[in-house]
């Protein structure tokens, strides 16, 4: 477009600029597509240390045995769809938060509690853990708070209690990232023009009306587009918050998807096994985020990726 | 905003002020908290902390920087945050700049194979085996390189690089400028709002990252701040297992061996220092991730 200047060199290929990313594109190839090749070890059984061609062909049987194996999949796989489950559930939330914050005459106070609500998305897992622990464990400030107040009389361990475990996590996913996602939406409230909300406003629209009628129409694409993605990504629960957060005593609720590859490849050493049902949930993925991508084309005429 | 002020519209406020309120406080507190305990007493901070310092004393700091690995694990943590976001920053943004001539060949298989890494990986156990193979394991690079190239950076950079007026290149180009003299004097100046926005998200992955030194290295002198507290927090909880089975005698000894340090207090102190560099970096970023959040919206 603006480009137009440069018009007349565009049909001339410049070699250069073929030697300059080449040696970029070296990193791409060996982080990122040479792994690829190691998916062949899903059809092998393979020992650590040795050569494939050593190994035992063993077809689709770590694919089978995936399929088969009632015990521990099914438990994973149902931990999974409820975590999920979960964060499709609070999906809304920003949507809320972002209303609420744009109600808030005193842009300060908007501005202070949007800052504060956003810092924890910058933090790891690592550090949410150790706060976690130390508000909640038996000796934590929490426990302490309430056993003086006398609303308790036994300390409890919130971190240690696996009936607590999907709900817990999912306020530690809100906590997280309530304020980080609300600011996509404030941006897109942002872009509401003003004129409507006085024209509403002449009508006698009260502010409750604007925002039904005004506030919320004018974020709900934003609010599917994301919803879309979120679809594509839907067993991509994540894998650091449950590997952080697990203990002997969470691990059979706790346990996602993502965290039994790890648990199978790396500690009990099933490499195989472990790559055969990470390339059947990267398959899944695949599908499901091009599903979502050709639902984006239809419902408004425009792909997402 | 003409708004009658009507009654339920001031119930509504108020409710609304005081919701705000209680999340931002839910979000301030942890942070709070761990302040004040490692700042206050550690002997009197053994008695419970809530609200307010307990005495005031620097005691865990001091302590805590003397405690064996941790001084070179905050060097190590440094280094990568430095390092891997100069490499990467600058990686991502030539690639930008470059994706954005028209007049590459094969510009579009190559960006096409950059862009499908953003969707397809190897997976665990086949990145384990590669990085392996590589001899990158106990290395000091396993944290730089394989993160070098982001195609999520690159598709913000060259967005970002597209809508700059194309004339600002064509004198350079007329005095015979190469593109990495035009990419350094032109347009990385000309780019700074998303260099700024890539590069603190760069630096803030890599502080916060602790798996590649968990998965990769097992050399205690190339371990991370992060790693190490995630190391502390586990065998603290062996500890709390201690005391919740009735033998409180084991914390004791420690707290009387190493005088006033507690465990607790030590877990704290490191998350505190860990949490204060992005504390530091956070209203930089502030200015930056909306516009990185919306160039992202408009990907492709």
């Amino acid at each position: 477009m603006q480009r137009a200047a440069s018009h007349k060199h565009k049909e001339k290929k410049d070699y250069r600029l073929l030697l300059w990313v080449l040696p970029f594109m070296v990193f791409v190839l060996l982080f990122n597509y040479v792994p690829l090749f190691g998916w062949s070890i899903a059809f092998f059984q393979y020992q650590p240390g040795s050569m494939l061609s050593a190994d035992t062909f063993v077809g689709l049987k770590y694919f089978q045995q995936f399929f088969t194996d009632t015990i521990d999949m099914w438990r994973v796989i149902k931990n999974t769809l409820i975590f999920a489950c979960l964060n499709l559930l609070i999906t809304p939330l920003p949507v809320v938060f972002a209303i609420m914050l744009n109600e808030v005459r005193h842009r300060s106070y908007a501005k202070f509690v949007q800052s504060i609500t956003t810092f924890p998305n910058f933090i790891s897992w690592v550090i949410v853990y150790s706060l976690a622990f130390s508000l909640f464990s038996t000796d934590g400030v929490i426990n302490t708070i309430l056993m003086n107040l006398g609303i308790i009389d036994r300390a409890t361990n919130v971190l240690s209690d696996a009936d607590a475990v999907y709900w817990f996590q999912m306020c530690l996913n809100i906590w997280k990232s309530l304020g980080w996602n609300s600011i996509v939406y404030l941006a897109a409230i942002s872009g509401i023009s003003q004129e409507l909300y006085e024209a509403a406003a002449v009508d006698g629209a009260g502010r409750f009306r604007q925002i039904l009628h005004i506030t919320v129409p004018g974020i709900a694409e934003t609010f599917v587009v994301l919803l879309l993605l979120s679809i594509g990504n839907f067993f991509s629960v994540g894998f650091d918050q449950y590997f952080i957060f697990q203990n002997p005593v969470t691990l059979k609720n706790l346990e996602v998807l993502d965290l039994y590859v790890y648990r199978l490849g790396l500690v009990n050493q099933s490499y195989s096994y472990s790559t055969a049902i990470g390339m059947v949930k990267s398959v899944i993925s695949l599908v499901m985020i091009f599903g979502a991508n050709q639902l984006a084309k239809k419902i408004r005429g425009s792909a997402i990726i | 905003m003409v708004g009658k002020i009507t009654a339920s519209r001031v119930v509504f406020n108020v409710i609304n002020y005081i919701v705000l309120g209680i999340l931002a406080i839910a979000c301030l507190y942890p942070f709070w908290y761990i302040f004040i305990y490692s700042l206050s007493d550690p002997v009197q901070a053994r008695s419970g902390v809530t609200f307010w310092f307990k005495g005031f004393s620097l005691s865990n700091f001091e302590k805590v920087i003397q405690l064996n690995g941790i001084g070179m694990s905050l060097f190590i943590s440094v280094a990568r945050t430095v390092i891997g976001t100069v490499a990467s920053v600058f990686a991502c943004s030539f690639m930008g700049y470059l994706f954005s001539k028209n007049q590459m060949p094969c510009r579009k298989f190559l960006y096409r194979m950059l862009v499908i890494t953003m969707y397809v990986s190897g997976g665990l156990i086949p990145t384990y085996l590669t990085i392996s193979a590589y001899h990158l394991t106990n290395t000091f690079w396993v944290y730089i390189l394989p993160g070098v190239v982001s195609a999520y950076n690159i598709i913000l950079v060259k967005t970002f690089v597209e809508q700059l007026p194309g004339s600002l290149e064509e004198s350079a180009i007329l005095d015979g400028a190469g593109f990495f003299t035009i990419y350094s004097r032109i347009i990385l100046p000309l780019s700074k709002p998303i260099v700024a926005t890539i590069a603190t998200f760069t630096a803030v992955g890599q502080w916060n990252s602790y798996m590649d030194n968990y998965l990769y290295v097992n050399e205690s002198s190339l371990n991370t701040l992060q790693y190490l507290l995630y190391k502390f927090l586990n065998s603290t909880q062996e500890l709390t297992k201690l005391l919740q089975q009735g033998d409180t005698s084991a914390i004791h000894q420690m707290g009387t061996a190493s005088q006033t340090l507690t465990p607790i207090g030590v877990r704290m102190t490191i998350t505190v220092i860990t949490v204060i560099p992005i504390f530091l970096v956070y209203p930089f970023m502030q200015k930056y991730f909306a516009k990185g959040i919306m160039l992202g919206a408009v990907k492709g």
